[in-house]
């Protein structure tokens, strides 16, 4: 147990892993995309590790989760395999979305996991729906959901909050916001930037975290989903940043190289061993068995990827209608 | 004359248009200082400044609903929804709004603006960067649908547009963004709306299509030559208002017809061009018409070339409809 962090060491190397394995299959996802292993468009979390692993490190197992396109790591973390995700995002039938999503659409049922949307906005209201359902349906669960502060501008934001707290439904809106939407800076798409406030407008409890520190975000993140299962919607601005571009093809024009090279400064990879290395939390070779950890997962899910077959053009039209309806 | 490819005379357009007439105000999700995520307005912003070119943020209904009120009292927007499949937050302003306000105001108000935004298939975009939903657009009267298929018609068509008053939905075929490539006058000319072209005369078949179709068409039209069979090509370049002389005097004279389009079967344009056809030519049909078109499902990710017309598809669709015999 260190007193510094108030965590004990076990607890230390599960977050330290659980924000290595989203950011090495990140980095695989990349180059596999360069090898047009990988298709269309693929959004990296890479840099916000921090945010999905401590939210995501408060839930329980029947809890929901919605989230954007940029969910690889939140689809990761809530416990659908490395290998389901490889294959889902080369477009193969193994997929957790039988290849029919790819990389913005990850979905699994067993996890309850909502997907991968890729409206910007549109899956705020669906949020809302679950937590109805819950309601209604007298269960004890929550609803997690994920999106960018972009998202913040559209009118579903306004419709999503005003309902979840008009009902009182459990859910949790967790806003990551990293700054930019696609090349737009907060502060040229909203009037008011301090996103809490916009928030608490709906008369919610809103909070804002440090989205660097894997640490600060689990301990909001707990007073938050704590709150939510009381029975109330809670918004969570997790301040973040990107480090890679949008999507793969990006110039990057609206921000300079040193404000990258200073948010970097803070990345949770290097910052956070650090911090269990100084609480003396780790032992000689835990880096390296830690990597070379991940490293076996993320290769045995891209081998797996590889081998897994593609859907076959016979079922063009499943999954439009329920099976067996009439044609 | 220069070459450029298809957006880059969308960009020429914009440009040369907004040179003349300073009511043009560009509007939309990166369009400004990044210059469009396909790079259409690349440049307007340092030319034009950030009250013509103006960024904003992620709300298309916003957008669209801006542009109304800008159009009801003096301006001339161009508002960019950076993809079609991005358009629905904003659909209710189009159709209720935006279709409707000529006609609900007894003809006392316009909203003249063009609405431009790229869709349709052939990039792996998946189900949301994909789809080709022209027909939600063509069944609501009081909008005008472009499609251009040629850099010429790209700048052309758009100039039309800019120069008229009612509202058009502009649509780009993003899969030939950069592979259509072609002549460009940098002088001043128009393509006028409501002209279909005839890219190809044939005597034997007529194949109808738009957009991204046509490279298609004209591929399997030159393939079905070496078998003999002669296929007129035309080229809608505007849905609505849609050149029906051109349709029905081809299909009088070849007596068979093919619709290509990349959008669901159900539902989609050439439906309507074949009720035309039938109601106005049915009488000079040899030969059933067909339809070669994406399926009836939602654009899927990897059976992407499956779904989309290829010049196999529209060659194999000529040799039935040549074979037929009544
Ligand atoms: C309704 C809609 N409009 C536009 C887009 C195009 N688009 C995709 S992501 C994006 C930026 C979103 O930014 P943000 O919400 O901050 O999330 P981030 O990408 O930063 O995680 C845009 C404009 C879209 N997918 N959906
Ligand atoms: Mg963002």
């Amino acid at each position: 147990m260190s007193e510094a962090l108030g965590i004990e060491r076990e607890q230390g190397l599960h977050l330290w892993r659980q924000m290595l394995r989203v950011r090495r299959m990140e980095e695989a996802s990349a180059e596999l995309y360069t090898k047009s292993k990988i298709r269309g468009f693929l959004h990296l979390y890479i840099g916000q590790e921090a945010g999905g692993v401590g939210v995501l490190e408060q839930l329980e197992p029947g809890d929901a989760v919605v989230a954007t396109y940029r969910e690889h790591g939140h689809a990761l973390l809530r416990g659908i395999s490395a290998r389901s995700i490889m294959a889902e995002m080369f477009g193969k039938q193994a997929g957790c979305s039988r290849g029919r999503g790819g990389s913005m659409h990850l979905f699994d049922a067993a996890a309850r996991f909502y997907g991968g949307n890729a409206i910007v906005g549109g899956h705020l209201p669906l949020a809302v729906g679950l937590g109805l359902a819950d309601r209604l349906q007298g269960r004890k669960q929550i609803t997690c959901c994920f999106f960018g502060e972009g998202a913040v501008a559209e009118g579903e934001f306004h419709e999503s909050l005003n309902l979840a707290r008009l009902w009182r439904l459990p859910v949790l809106f967790v806003c990551e916001n990293n700054l930019y939407a696609m090349g737009t800076a907060l502060a040229r798409s909203e009037a008011q930037v301090d996103l809490c406030r916009k928030a608490a407008s709906y008369d919610l409890h809103a909070q804002a975290v440090d989205g660097m520190d894997v640490l600060a975000v689990a301990a909001a993140a707990r007073a938050c989903v704590d709150r939510v299962r009381s029975g109330e919607p809670v918004f969570l601005e997790v301040k973040t940043y990107r480090f890679r571009p949008h999507s793969m093809f990006d110039p990057e024009l609206y921000r300079d190289r040193e404000e990258v090279e200073r948010w970097k400064e803070r990345d949770p990879l290097v910052t956070f061993p650090e911090r269990l290395e100084q609480a003396g939390l780790l032992e000689p070779g835990d880096r390296e068995r830690l990597e070379a950890e991940v490293a076996s997962e993320v290769a045995d899910a891209v081998a797996f990827a590889e081998a897994a077959e593609f859907e076959p053009v016979s079922d063009l039209c499943r999954f439009v209608y329920a099976e067996g309806a009439p044609e | 004359m220069a070459t450029m490819t298809l957006i880059q005379a969308i960009t020429d357009a914009l440009a040369s248009e907004m040179r003349l007439n300073d009511d043009i105000v560009v509007l939309g999700e990166d369009v400004g200082r990044n210059g469009g995520v396909f790079r259409a307005t690349d440049g307007l912003q340092t030319e034009f400044g950030e009250d013509r070119v103006m960024d904003t943020p992620l709300c298309e209904s916003g957008i669209i609903g801006a542009a109304v009120g800008m159009a009801l009292y003096g301006l001339r927007p161009v508002p960019e929804i950076q993809f079609l499949d991005f358009i629905y937050p904003a659909f209710d302003q189009i159709v209720s709004e935006v279709a409707k306000m000529r006609y609900r105001s007894g003809g006392q108000y316009t909203t003249p603006m063009v609405i431009r935004t790229p869709y349709g298939g052939g990039i792996k975009g998946g189900h949301y960067h994909s789809q080709s939903t022209e027909v939600y657009f063509t069944h609501t009267a009081g909008l005008k649908v472009v499609i251009p298929s040629t850099p010429y018609d790209a700048k052309g068509l758009l100039l039309s547009c800019l120069r008229q008053d009612d509202p058009v939905l502009f649509l780009e075929p993003k899969a030939i963004y950069r592979k259509a490539k072609g002549e460009v006058p940098e002088e001043d000319y128009t393509v006028p709306l409501g002209e279909a072209a005839v890219r190809r005369e044939g005597s034997d078949i007529t194949l109808v299509c738009w957009g991204a179709m046509l490279p298609v068409c004209m591929e399997a039209a030159k393939r079905a030559d070496d078998d003999g069979i002669s296929c007129e090509v035309i080229d809608l370049r505007t849905l609505v208002p849609l050149d029906e002389t051109t349709l029905l005097e081809s299909v009088k004279k070849t007596g068979r017809m093919i619709v290509v389009h990349e959008a669901q079967r159900t539902s989609g344009f050439g439906g309507e061009l074949i009720a035309i056809v039938a109601e106005k030519a049915l009488e000079y049909l040899e030969a059933p018409v067909k339809r070669v078109t994406g399926f009836d499902t939602p654009f899927p990710y990897t059976l992407e070339d499956v779904y989309m017309p290829d010049p196999d598809r529209v060659l194999r669709a000529i040799l039935e409809t040549s074979r037929y015999v009544s």
